[in-house]
């Protein structure tokens, strides 16, 4: 049980910073533009493509610098190219442009790289047992990713904190309103975080697309749970998408090891459910585990309902 | 006098309901004129996606609330649909076939209702991601309640039973087409009608000023709602023929893709007319069971035409069209037509580059031998040599040169129609 | 002593730290033209978005006809007979001039969120609504979308949408704000004759206009109100001229 919990915990850490690394430049980008970014998760996956390409030519530690900024580049592009002449039509016509994004560069991908996982694999280097303890092990290349995800918060505090750009998009989340008039080059601005947002989504997928799996539909898998946290969290807040990311990491992770279903619990009571088959029969028959799946959606359709601020957000919209 | 102004009175409204009589009539006859099995199945499956996409403008172009979770009702009223067919075929119910899919359509109305409650309160994004949700969360249930779902093979039922209205039993596709001929007809009906109703009406209130709305006595959650279950009804008789003319449903019926496919559909057709939705189902539908036997990459193409529309055409085809009417009724058409043909030729030719692009890249990485020859418009090349390659690009660059080129004249042509039409009215 | 219709009884509210409203009583007699009025950033508008419940107040009592509506949606008070109009331009701007008049007969009409009845098939509701057209002059207008009216028409249009429902009483919000001369000696006769038999509540900074309308005004200074009197008892009023007119005298 100690094992379990101990496991459990770094995974739940190191998939929790991965979903930050993530929702953290949607966040950005939605407080800043008021942008839903759709294809936010479609970046995490070309950034997993760029980095497989990179590191079968060149190396593993070339990729790590270069996939971010190929994605970043391509983030820019999108949004000097496409999302600003949308920008005139409204909110609904920018996120049906990135859902089209999204669409197309899920194809792209297909188009390129096939429809199978490619064999994108962790640097050998880092491809040992670091320790092991009570029998967990405990690899080198999770405590590289949990380094990488510390460090980038690092960077990414600092560069909120300390920096001009960084005090601009401070601003601008808490009174975004007011962007406009801060005197500065606001489509600039805007470029540059989202480039940024999907700079953070491509470096994610360079250090997880190894770690789980590169094939195209891990912009589907992943995206809509991107969507949750920053829900769950708040929207347009940064510690809210930390908090909430760490949250549903630990909700996806824990719900795995608990097989117990309710007809598990009616027979600690003394009842034996019956055997009757339908839709009760699957009800009482659903592990915990099993709901897996379907617990962040759950937890997120709640949270508009009762909390449609997130738990730390203070914007309605 | 007086009969003669009667009979002027008459005379639109004769004209009109001739003109209703012979589309129906038209598509009564369609499979008679086309006998082929695959132009049957594509006019069962025409039939289904326009009363889905009509339902889902319901929500997007009247209602202002863009859904990326509509395929979930389609999906529950086809589940719905072929439990009552299965309880048919073993007698426990005598439900004639024609009316199943009323069954299908009330299943997913009472599920719009409740979600439609939860998720309405404000429109635009929060209504978005809540409805990607649900959506998200339907599809992960279908998977760990198998006795309703079906688990991954999903639920299968025979259509064909004796216990039906008309003289029909609907062994043959042909059978089913009336069938889905029929429901279109209705459902498209009564969708024109309640786009003229109080409801319809302040759905598009809602949509413009949610604020204005609430000062004139409406609660916009509530409109919304009910608009929201009306909608998942109609996407619920959509999902029941789907389940009648397949004989089986899956998950997928209601997955995000799905939610994906009919809000791409309907926005290509346009959601400002009503008739646009109408366009994008025929239009995609044919193009998606055509292009799916001629190529892989369809649903990369479909992909970039929903780009090239919310970029350059934000009203659909429907919208380009409409956008025709007056410079028509001016009789100023022809001053575009020339730098139309301009832009076209140009045009083609940076579509044919990317055709052969995209192709020969499906060939390289999807193909089991990319050494193999493939063959493009009848043509035999080889995707791993060089001249494919450069004429594409040489295509492409050429192309969007000279497209670029026909666009300012495009341009330059619609600012003197415009400029004409000003002076033709004063 | 006349019929009060409408009354507030402490009415507070603040955002955040700030206190915009401090503590009003207000009582609106049936049938009468009351004037609110104050220098900027009194709390005018705020006051009519308490009343019409745009926003939720933080404390204090309003009554409607003698119902408290303190804790109702704005929908529900409207219906109760109190119908707004905004300082900024609020229409249906995709929709036609005759269908934002229509819209706004609906409810008051009875057909709530009918989807079994057909609007143009409604005699009498289209026959009001062409009424209201006549009334707000735009009757040759009818078919125009109505964004893309001329901005004083679009006003106009504002208030047609405000009395279309027969409501009892009428907050208007700046109406004529941003008008010219002429236009605006329009609107207070326009707004006089579709008022009649009525009760109104008007935000106006014109002077002109108020002491022309008004039966009674009340003064709003920093959130509360200082005095509420007949036009000539105001304008000698000495609080009054201090806090205001003394300032900005007309």
């Amino acid at each position: 049980m100690l094992e379990f919990i101990l496991l459990s915990c770094i995974n739940t850490l190191i998939y929790g910073l991965l979903l930050f690394m993530l929702s953290s430049g949607l966040t950005l980008i939605f407080g800043l533009m008021n942008v839903l970014n759709f294809a936010h998760a479609s970046f995490y996956m070309l950034g997993a493509y760029f980095a497989y390409e990179v590191s079968t030519h060149i190396g593993f530690w070339p990729a790590l610098v270069f996939a971010p900024l190929g994605v970043g580049l391509v983030g820019i592009f999108i949004e000097r190219y496409g999302l600003r002449s949308v920008h005139k039509y409204g909110h609904v016509a920018e996120l049906l442009f990135t859902f089209g994004v999204f669409y197309v560069v899920n194809e792209l991908v297909i188009l390129i790289w096939g429809r199978n996982p490619v064999a994108y694999k962790i640097p050998e280097m880092l491809d040992f047992t670091l320790m092991s303890a009570m029998g967990t092990e405990f690899s080198a290349y999770r405590a590289f990713m949990l380094l990488i995800s510390v460090s980038m918060f690092a960077v990414l505090f600092f560069a909120i904190t300390r920096t001009r750009l960084g005090l601009i998009i401070q601003a601008a989340l808490t009174h975004p309103d007011m962007v406009g008039s801060l005197g500065h080059n606001v489509p600039l601005v805007f470029m540059y975080v989202f480039g940024g947002g999907a700079a953070l989504a491509g470096l994610a997928g360079v250090i997880g697309g190894n770690y789980l799996i590169t094939e195209p539909a891990m912009a589907l898998n992943l995206g809509p749970i991107v969507f949750v946290v920053v829900v769950v969290g708040g929207m347009g807040s940064l510690t809210g998408a930390f908090v909430a990311s760490l949250l549903i990491a630990a909700l996806q992770t824990f719900a795995v090891g608990f097989e117990v279903s309710l007809s598990d619990l009616l027979a600690l009571w003394g009842v034996s459910a019956p055997d009757a088959g339908g839709f009760f029969h699957d009800l009482l028959r659903i592990e915990i585990s099993h709901t897996r799946g379907m617990m962040p959606y759950l937890f997120m359709v709640l949270m508009l309902v009762f909390k449609p601020k997130g738990l730390m957000g203070t914007r309605e919209e | 006098m007086k009969d003669n102004t009667a009979a002027s009175a008459m005379r639109p409204f004769v004209v009109k309901s001739l003109a209703i009589l012979a589309v129906v009539a038209i598509i009564l006859l369609l499979p008679q004129i086309f006998q082929t099995r695959f132009a049957q199945s594509l006019l069962n499956q025409i039939g289904i996606a326009v009363i889905f996409a009509l339902s889902y403008n319901m929500l997007l172009g009247q209602g202002g609330m863009l859904s990326f979770g509509h395929a979930v009702f389609y999906g529950l009223g086809g589940f719905m649909a072929i439990h009552t067919l299965k309880m048919v075929n073993n007698g426990v119910v005598p439900i004639p076939t024609e009316l199943v899919p009323l069954i299908g359509g009330a299943f997913s109305c009472i599920f719009g209702l409740i979600f439609g409650l939860i998720s309405t309160r404000r429109a635009a994004i929060p209504f978005a991601l809540i409805t990607l949700g649900i959506g998200e969360l339907i599809a992960s249930c279908a998977l760990i309640f198998p006795s309703f779902f079906g688990g991954e093979e999903g639920v299968s039922a025979n259509r064909w039973t004796d216990v039906t209205l008309s003289p029909l039993n609907f062994g043959r596709a042909g059978e089913v087409y009336l069938l889905i001929a029929a429901w279109m007809l209705v459902c498209v009906f009564l969708m024109y009608l309640l786009t003229r109703t109080p409801l319809g009406r302040m759905a598009n209130a809602v949509r413009d000023n949610p604020e204005r709305a609430r000062f004139i006595g409406y609660n916009p959650h509530m409109v919304r709602t009910i608009q929201f279950s009306l909608s998942a009804f109609f996407a619920g008789i959509a999902g029941s023929l789907f389940a009648i003319n397949f004989e089986i449903i899956t998950a997928h019926a209601l997955g995000m893709m799905a939610s994906a496919d009919v809000l791409m559909m309907t926005y290509i057709g346009g959601v400002g007319h009503f008739f646009g939705p109408i366009l994008g189902a025929v239009l995609v539908t044919f193009l998606q069971l055509v292009l799916a036997n001629i190529t892989h990459a369809w649903l990369l193409y479909f992909g970039l035409l929903f780009m090239c529309m919310v970029l350059w055409a934000p009203n659909g085809i429907s919208g380009l069209i409409m956008l025709h009417e007056p410079v028509w009724k001016a009789g100023l058409f022809k001053k575009l037509l020339p730098s139309y043909g301009r832009a076209l030729v140009p045009g083609l030719v940076l579509f044919l580059g990317v055709i052969i692009l995209v192709e020969i890249n499906y060939h390289l990485s999807l193909s089991t031998n990319p050494e193999s020859p493939m063959s493009l418009f009848g043509i035999e090349i080889s995707a791993q040599s060089a001249p494919p390659w450069i004429a594409s690009l040489l295509l492409m660059t050429v192309g969007f040169l000279f497209f670029r080129k026909a666009a300012f004249q495009v341009r330059d042509a619609w600012d003197e129609v415009t400029r004409r039409m000003r002076k033709g009215e004063h | 002593m006349p019929e009060t219709i409408l009354s507030l009884k402490g009415i507070h509210k603040n955002f955040g730290e700030s206190e915009i409203i401090t503590g009003v009583d207000l009582d609106v007699f049936r049938g009468e033209r009351h004037a609110i009025i104050g220098p900027n950033g009194a709390g005018k508008s705020t006051l009519f978005n308490l009343v019409s419940g745009l926003y939720p107040v933080s404390e204090g009592r309003m009554e409607l006809k003698g119902h408290d509506i303190t804790k109702l949606a704005p929908h529900r008070i409207n219906r109760r007979g109190l119908s707004r109009s905004f300082q900024t331009t609020n229409i249906f701007p995709k929709m036609s001039v005759f269908e934002n008049i229509r819209c706004a007969l609906l409810w008051p009409m009875g057909f709530g969120h009918s989807f079994w009845h057909l609007c143009e098939r409604k005699k009498a509701l289209n026959d009001r609504s062409r009424m209201v057209l006549e009334q707000i002059g735009m009757a040759d207008r009818a078919l125009m979308p109505a964004g893309a009216l001329s901005y004083a028409d679009q006003r106009f249009l504002e208030i047609g949408i405000t009395i279309a429902g027969g409501a009892e009483i009428i907050l208007l919000d700046e109406p004529t704000a941003g008008m010219s001369r002429h236009e605006i000696e329009r609107t207070v006769n326009f707004i006089r004759e579709v008022t009649e038999g009525k009760t109104l509540v008007i935000v106006e900074h014109d002077m002109g206009v108020v002491f022309d309308l008004a039966d009674r005004i009340s003064v709003l200074v920093y959130g509360q109100i200082i005095a509420t009197d007949s036009p000539e008892a105001i304008k000698k009023n000495e609080k009054v001229r201090e806090a205001y007119l003394g300032k900005e005298a007309v």
